[in-house]
């Protein structure tokens, strides 16, 4: 890994974007990593796109602005695949990480990203199946650490248990992480 | 490795923290976003019993600070916070704060100040309120907005200072990033803080006092020439405090920080977030052979004119970014305030301005990257061609 | 806690008006902060009888004490003993004629201090 992994976002308001973006930094900072988890605030709308960014790093993060070339991009809404330019700045080194029910070549079309390593996973079937309603955040989290192990499963699960117990109560807690493990086995790359 | 347990909290989230541990007598605020989570946060404390703090929801901006103001003279510690159009809402009881000495700290989440009307960071409101007698302190992260509080408290309440302290941080790029904080122990800050022993107070029937009387031309203008020499003295003192502060904690603050300047050629001033971004930058140029340096003013006020006129004068050009206009014609405040620093230096490198992130405006590597070219240019032909410019502006 | 105190208060120099001019005073590092006044009943000090053109006098034979006079005085300065109107406090009254004014029985007259 190198020094610096940054990750970018994308989702719709009230999707759980920014939370997922803060999940996977705190699992980090319990890892040993340093951590940077904020979101794009625009206004703030459930249903508008929204931005948000990860960063972890062996080292203290003092950059203070938005991230311009990811690592990994993952897209929440499968909807945003048309409105959003979701590879901008991703080159040939990065991976995109998508919500949908496409294959990774129909992905690729739309986005037009050729180069790099493209995932898809269908969050929103894993999340409605396994919550009964459409968070694909947490989803999307495994997804994401199957195709990069930026923390253990395990550290990830911690934090969601630590951070969701209070909130939702147990149940609810332990679909959450099935949805994770679900997503995790069923991401599929191309 | 980190040797210290951190944990993940927002810049409003470790405000909130320092507020606890500290945990005033009185907090009277009004939410105002991005400021929103400190009150939040705080309001949650209190309600589970985990501060003994008197929280009074007031119904404005004016109200908080006016209630913050009748708690301090009563002789209790008090605490409040805003943002923009909230910190201009409280405007008259933010000087009277200043000249009554009453020692409020309030961690400030900076925003542009309207209009349009805008909900993200730039530095106008706080600079708006740099002659109120204030002191403010910028903070680049949420680390140092922890630690800036608590050593704020010990600093306004200092017997030689007793002014008000804003403490300043950027709205959402701080106030709303998660990032790991090491959280000092609560006995630890307690200790550090002391208990507040007020000069005087309302409630001291024993020893009447009275607050605010009307103050004419025969007085008047002492007593502003006081609050002007607490805040002079405040430079003196200060360093004291930071140092007791560093001793216990073990950190390093000192008035303003500077990275890797001792032997740079080309630097920028620039306070708060955008420092840390630029001290990626140096370190990048620094690789490729570029002697760049950054200076980052903790204290704006009381301004440190001596260590800032030392930091820069031996540069061959230096760029000030400033986060606010002051539409003087001239450029931002600390362009101007550090022009003003150099004119006395035997040594006075040429001075660029930058305003840039009014709104909330991104500023990337790549356009600090500009500035430090522009600086080598400057170094060479010893010419500024425009010495206000706008940064990351569309033309 | 017993604190130091200012003698009296530094800006009521015995109720007469300080010269113009910047000379009247104490200097800005020998007087109390902000403003503040450090001490209790600094009003007593300041004689504002002296501002006076017209004093109230009562002609007690008339008088009913009712202390109509002693509820609207704005000043306090009329002097009641055991229930009963005794006269005025001249230190402080400024002579507004309030009370001359809300008598019933007109038993105090606004008389002119200096012919």
């Amino acid at each position: 890994m190198k020094d610096l992994l940054e990750i970018r976002w994308h989702g719709r308001g009230g999707q759980g974007a920014k939370t997922a973006a803060q999940l996977l930094a705190e699992s980090a900072l319990d890892t040993g990593k340093f951590i940077q988890a904020f979101p794009e605030y625009g206004p703030e709308r459930a249903g508008a796109p929204i931005r948000a960014y990860t960063r972890v790093s062996d080292r203290e993060i003092n950059i203070h602005s938005p991230v311009t070339n990811p690592d990994i991009v993952v897209v929440v809404d499968p909807t945003l695949l048309e409105t959003v330019d979701v590879a901008d700045g991703l080159d040939e080194s990065g991976i995109l990480i998508v919500n949908t029910t496409e294959t990774v070549d129909s992905v690729r079309r739309k986005t037009k990203y050729k180069k790099g390593k493209v995932a898809t996973c269908d969050a929103t079937k894993i999340s409605l199946e396994t919550l009964g309603i459409p968070m694909p955040n947490t989803p999307m989290l495994g997804a994401l650490l199957k195709i990069k192990a930026v923390v253990p499963i395990e550290a990830l699960e911690k934090e969601v248990q630590k951070k969701f117990l209070k909130k939702i109560g147990e149940e609810k807690t332990q679909l959450n992480i099935k949805a994770i493990k679900r997503a995790f086995k069923e991401t599929k790359t191309g | 490795m980190m040797t210290k347990k951190l944990i993940a909290l927002t810049g409003d989230q470790a405000a909130a923290e320092a507020m606890r541990q500290i945990e005033p007598d009185v907090v009277a605020a009004y939410p105002i976003t991005p400021q929103t989570e400190i009150v939040m946060n705080f309001s949650q404390f209190a309600a589970d019993g985990r501060v003994k703090t008197e929280m009074i929801p007031v119904e404005s901006e004016h109200s908080a600070m006016s209630a913050c103001v009748g708690s301090a003279a009563s002789g209790a510690r008090t605490m409040t916070a805003t943002s923009a159009n909230g910190l201009a809402l409280m405007w008259e009881i933010v000087y009277i704060t200043a000249s009554l000495r009453l020692p409020i700290v309030m961690p400030v989440v900076n925003r542009a100040l309207s209009g349009p009307i805008n909900i993200h960071c730039d530095h106008s409101d706080t600079m708006g309120a740099r002659d109120s007698g204030w002191i403010q302190i910028y903070c680049e992260n949420a680390q140092e907005v922890y630690e800036n509080i608590i050593v704020a408290v010990k600093i306004a309440e200092h017997k030689k200072i007793l002014l008000p302290v804003m403490v300043c941080q950027d709205g959402f790029i701080t106030s709303h990033a998660v990032e790991g904080i090491s959280i000092f122990p609560d006995d630890k800050v307690k200790k550090f803080i002391g208990e507040y022993t007020p000069e005087h107070s309302l409630l001291d029937v024993e020893n009447p006092v009275t607050y605010g009387p009307l103050d004419l031309q025969d007085f008047y203008f002492e007593h502003k020439r006081q609050e002007a020499e607490a805040m002079k003295s405040a430079l003196k003192t200060i360093p004291a405090v930071l140092a007791e502060f560093n001793k216990t904690f073990d950190k390093s603050h000192d008035l303003v920080e500077e990275y890797k300047l001792s032997d740079a050629e080309v630097a920028i001033v620039v306070l708060s977030s955008t420092a840390g971004t630029a001290k990626g930058v140096v370190d990048e140029l620094r690789k490729k052979g570029v002697k760049a340096g950054l200076l980052k003013p903790k204290f704006f006020r009381p301004f440190p004119k001596a260590r800032i006129t030392k930091a820069l004068s031996n540069l061959k050009a230096v760029a000030v970014l400033d986060r606010s206009d002051s539409f003087s014609g001239e450029g931002g405040p600390l362009f101007s305030e550090i022009k003003a620093a150099l004119y006395e230096s035997e040594k006075r490198p040429p001075v660029i301005d930058y305003i840039f992130g009014l709104g909330g405006r991104d500023i990337f590597p790549e356009d600090i990257k500009k500035v430090y070219k522009d600086l080598q240019e400057i170094k060479k032909t010893k010419k500024i061609k425009s010495p206000v410019n706008y940064l990351g502006i569309r033309e | 806690m017993k604190r130091k105190r200012s003698e009296r208060s530094e800006r009521s120099p015995k109720g007469a008006q300080p010269k113009a001019g910047r000379t009247e005073g104490k200097g800005w590092k020998e007087i109390p902060i902000a403003g503040i006044i450090d001490k209790g009943g600094t009003a007593r000090e300041y004689k504002t009888g002296s501002w006076r053109t017209f004093k109230p006098v009562v002609d007690k034979s008339k008088c009913i004490n009712c202390l109509q006079c002693w509820i609207y005085c704005p000043d306090s300065s009329i002097v009641v003993k055991d229930g009963k109107m005794e006269g005025f406090d001249y230190d402080y009254c400024k002579g507004c004629g309030i009370c001359a004014s809300v008598c019933p029985v007109k038993c105090i007259k606004m008389e002119k201090e200096a012919t």
